[in-house]
């Protein structure tokens, strides 16, 4: 193993201390084991991913959560290719959450990025065993064969079926992973295809296995009321009531729980925390929430949250006139740059709002809890959706006191994640009405619950100021950015992740941050922080090459300079070459500049986050009483060779769709603690109508691949607002669109 | 409690229930049939989407005592054999989470069977019911164009 690989691999291994002792290994999949012992009749086990059916079926294991990124068809892929498989051959199998199978977590976009590796040794150390047993069967040299098809193939043209060499194959050794020999990309077979997604049919027919549809023995259906201004708990409740509406079994108070949320993994600190509340226990989903809707609950709001975005909004636009705030990155002239007569300025403060992540499939856990009896101790069966399925465990040693290895964790398909469905709140509440009820529940969260219950998009400003010189090239960039942070934390997306262009391939900028106290709680939404900084970031470049009198385009080019790393070999900071490539080839094919007819205009942007460089142009209509359209959305993509092509056009398609969305109409505001949208008719979802023509394209590059699912979200906004100055004049420097009189058609 | 009789899938079920109940509990958590997806229970987002009569209705905002006619769900609606609409749908690999489709699919189901050519204005007004929170928009869109031209092929050989 090499030292670089060793490094790598020893900075995934996590091993974590928890609460008061568990162990959480969360180490990477282990190399391959082969398994002599069948799983089942005829079925011959490689390594944990790969397995060999007496029919020819090739079985992968699919170890990451699938929320629609696609993970379970494209990690397969790349092990099915290094096999040497046929991929009709293939079934592919969700694997068990398991510490085999390593980190079983998605999000940050890193599925591809870091389990790429695995997946190719994995492949490759099964095909070299089947060329092994090749070998010993046919009395030929190893160095003759090669494995296509499903086949071991001699070079005279004999061959053996994957299946018929199975059962030799597993008692062969299992390589030393540094001997093994990865395929030419030139002889890929799948990999770069358009692979339909293996649940279609499941998904098509009604037969996907989402946490909402899981049903057990005994089971009964919960919900669970909290209280409107967030961190309430409940004091009384009226129970007679509740406990005689049809099919109610049971109600109870449950008690909010602040140690559930304690993990060692930085990101998850104080997320899962229990809120207090009141659990409705019955015999149906229906006369759960029909009992919930004539629920009358006394609350303590002596903790609850104050949060007013009419306040917060006031607060900020006094910091933005003040100035100053924490410095991230200073330089010492800015100001006399900023004052120098011969230069232009400009200043903007921009706005944007919270958001609610609103999965299609609101939360919900199904919780099994035997309480210890005797010797036998404590267990708890969970079955949901989950981005990071392991770490439920956490949440059970925590509030249940159940030891990690009695807690077992089904995955089920999630019905959209977005950042979302790594926090078990939801857990947390389905295990403790579990304990608390005495029989297994399925907890359902209702719309109105899931986006009262959020872990939002973190609201925000930026005050923006900027200088061209005489020569309309940039002079100054004062970027100050006012928003949140948890009384005891940073929340993730709120200010910067340090690796933002333009500013970190800038001398002359300054960047600064005032940060208040919430007690709203926020977290990841599809491309943390990128997803409001690129609309701040991209929209100010765009004004500064209006105030220089210049092409957009051009401007943002020369911002870019030589074609460079940012910093040497590091794929997290922006690479200017990779930038100028996928600028240039948006702006070729939406060619840019074009002529168009009046109230229709193009807007560019750029951005670089989740090691992927994106451009995106987008032409919009704009007509007088502020309806517009967005035509067309011109992307160019730089994420190294593409693994799946449908897989990653999807999430380029989603991307936009979904950053459209959240620009026209949504928003998330609190009024004393209270969050004011209820369900999707105060919080809007775009409809098919609206949706653009989009029209991708990839750079296909020899960086090492990267993921996809949310990168090219970012750009779309700022592409879009930018478009509308173009047609009409107008800067927008808030969001959504709606609140500002637009429409989006 | 009141007792109704439903026609299902082409199966037929008694249930007993409260007859404010929607339809989408009832095929859910009583009959299994959980296709059929519960997403905002105010007919604004049509995960629940069901055909009765062959119309496409909102399934959680339909009481079960108001069901007149035959129900079908995404579970019967490509029996024996896959319906166009489903397989437009796998070779175009429109699905991402997968969770609004089964909606999508029975509204783009009742649009064809009245309308065998849609447009893209009808397929928007038809579909407009709909959301995904995924985005699948410009798959579902010429999904639904290609399952007009597999119903159409399949009727010329006919
Ligand atoms: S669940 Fe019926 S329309 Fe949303
Ligand atoms: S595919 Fe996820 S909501 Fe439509």
């Amino acid at each position: 193993m090499s030292k670089m690989m060793m490094n790598r691999r020893e900075l995934l291994k996590v091993t974590a201390m928890v609460g008061g002792g568990a162990m959480f290994n969360l180490a990477i999949a282990q190399d391959g084991t082969a398994d002599p012992d069948t799983i089942e009749d005829g079925v011959k086990s490689l390594n944990v991913f790969v397995q060999i059916e007496a029919n020819g079926k090739i079985r992968i294991a699919a170890s990451l959560p699938e929320m629609g990124q696609g993970v379970k068809t494209a990690l397969p892929m790349i092990i099915a290719e290094e096999l040497g498989a046929r991929w009709e051959d293939v079934i592919v199998e969700q694997a068990p959450v398991d510490d085999a199978f390593g980190v079983q977590a998605a999000g940050g976009s890193w599925s591809i990025a870091r389990n790429q590796d695995t997946m190719r040794r994995m492949g490759a150390s099964a095909r070299e065993m089947l060329i092994s047993a090749a070998a010993l069967h046919m009395e030929v040299e190893r160095e003759d064969l090669r494995a296509v098809d499903s086949r071991v193939v001699h070079t005279s043209g004999r061959s053996r079926s994957f299946a018929e060499l199975a059962s030799l194959a597993v008692n062969q050794p299992v390589p030393d992973p540094e001997t093994l020999q990865y395929k030419d990309p030139n002889n890929y077979t799948i990999l770069g295809k358009k692979i339909p997604g293996v649940d279609n049919l499941a998904i098509v027919t009604g037969n996907a296995d989402f946490g909402i549809d899981v049903t057990i023995p005994n089971m009964r259906y919960a919900t669970y009321t909290k209280c409107p201004e967030i961190g309430g708990t409940a004091v009384s409740f009226n129970e007679a009531e509740i406990k005689n509406l049809p099919g109610v079994v049971d109600a109870f108070i449950v008690e909010p729980n602040n140690a559930a949320g304690n993990s060692n993994i930085p990101f998850f600190k104080e997320m899962a925390v229990l809120r207090g509340g009141v659990a409705i226990v019955a015999e149906d989903t229906w006369s759960a929430i029909a009992a919930k809707r004539r629920l009358r609950v006394k609350w303590d709001q002596a903790q609850a949250s104050k949060d007013d975005w009419q306040d917060m909004i006031e607060w900020a636009n006094g910091v933005a006139q003040a100035g100053g705030g924490e410095l991230v990155k200073d330089n010492a002239d800015i100001d006399a740059v900023l004052n120098d007569p011969n230069n232009k300025t400009v200043e903007g403060f921009y706005q944007f709002p919270y958001l609610a992540h609103v999965c299609m499939e609101p939360m919900n856990c199904v919780a099994d809890y035997q309480p210890a009896s005797g010797d036998v101790p404590a267990k708890l069966n969970l079955w949901m959706g989950s981005q990071f399925p392991g770490q439920a465990k956490e949440v059970a040693y925590n509030l249940l006191g159940v030891a990690p290895d009695d807690v077992e964790i089904k995955l089920m398909r999630l019905g959209g994640g977005f950042g979302r469905r790594g926090v078990h709140d939801f857990a947390a509440e389905a295990m403790m009405i579990a304990k608390q009820a005495g029989v297994p529940v399925k907890l359902t969260w209702t719309r109105p619950d899931d986006i009262h219950s959020d872990f939002y998009r973190v609201g925000g400003f930026q005050n923006m100021k900027g200088a061209v010189n005489g020569n309309g090239q940039l002079a100054a960039w004062d970027q100050h950015y006012i928003g949140f942070k948890t009384p005891t934390r940073d929340i993730s997306g709120a200010g910067f992740f340090g690796n933002e262009f333009p500013l970190v391939a800038m001398d002359n900028a300054r960047v600064s941050k005032s940060m208040k106290a919430i007690k709203t709680p926020c977290g990841a939404w599809r491309a943390p922080g990128s997803n409001s900084n690129a609309f701040v970031e991209q929209s100010f470049i765009h004004e500064l090459a209006v105030l220089a009198g210049r092409d957009h385009l051009e401007f943002l080019l020369e911002l870019l300079g030589d074609d460079r790393w940012i910093v040497e070999g590091n794929a997290d900071i922006v690479n200017t070459g990779r930038a100028r490539g996928v600028i240039n080839l948006a702006a070729a094919e939406a060619n840019w500049g074009k002529k168009l007819p009046a109230g229709t205009a193009q807007g560019l942007a750029f951005y670089f986050c989740h090691a992927a460089h994106v451009a995106e142009i987008a032409e919009v209509s704009v007509d007088s009483k502020r309806n517009f359209q967005v035509n067309k959305v011109t992307v160019a993509v730089d994420v190294g060779p593409i693994v799946n092509r449908s897989g990653a056009l999807s999430q380029v398609e989603g991307s936009i769709v979904d950053g459209l969305s959240a620009m026209a109409g949504q928003k998330i505001t609190m009024a004393n603690g209270r969050i004011e949208q209820d369900n999707f008719h105060q919080y809007p979802v775009m409809r098919i109508s609206a949706t653009p023509e989009i029209d991708v394209h990839f750079i296909e590059s020899d960086f090492p691949s990267t993921g996809l699912g949310e990168p090219a979200l970012p750009p779309l906004a700022p592409a879009v607002t930018n478009a509308i100055f173009a047609a009409t004049g107008e800067r927008i420097r808030s969001m959504p669109l709606s609140d500002l009189g637009y429409n989006l058609t | 409690m009141t007792s109704y009789a439903l026609e299902i899938n082409s199966q037929k079920y008694n249930v007993e229930a409260e007859p404010d109940t929607p339809l989408l509990w009832i095929l859910r958590d009583q009959l299994g049939l959980t296709g059929t997806k519960y997403g905002c229970g105010i007919a604004q987002c049509g995960a629940c989407t069901v055909h009765i009569s062959g119309q496409a209705v909102r399934a959680c905002s339909f009481p079960v005592s108001g069901v007149q006619g035959p129900v079908t769900t995404v579970e019967g609606l490509g029996t024996p054999q896959l319906h166009p609409v489903q397989e437009a749908w796998v070779a175009n690999d429109v699905p991402q989470c997968g969770y609004c489709q089964a909606g999508q699919i029975m509204s783009a189901a009742a649009l064809l069977a009245t309308n065998a050519q849609p447009s893209d204005a009808d397929i928007d007004s038809a579909m407009a019911g709909n959301y995904c929170r995924c985005g699948t928009y410009p798959r579902i869109r010429k999904a639904i164009h290609d399952a007009a031209h597999i119903l159409a092929t399949s009727k010329a050989n006919s």
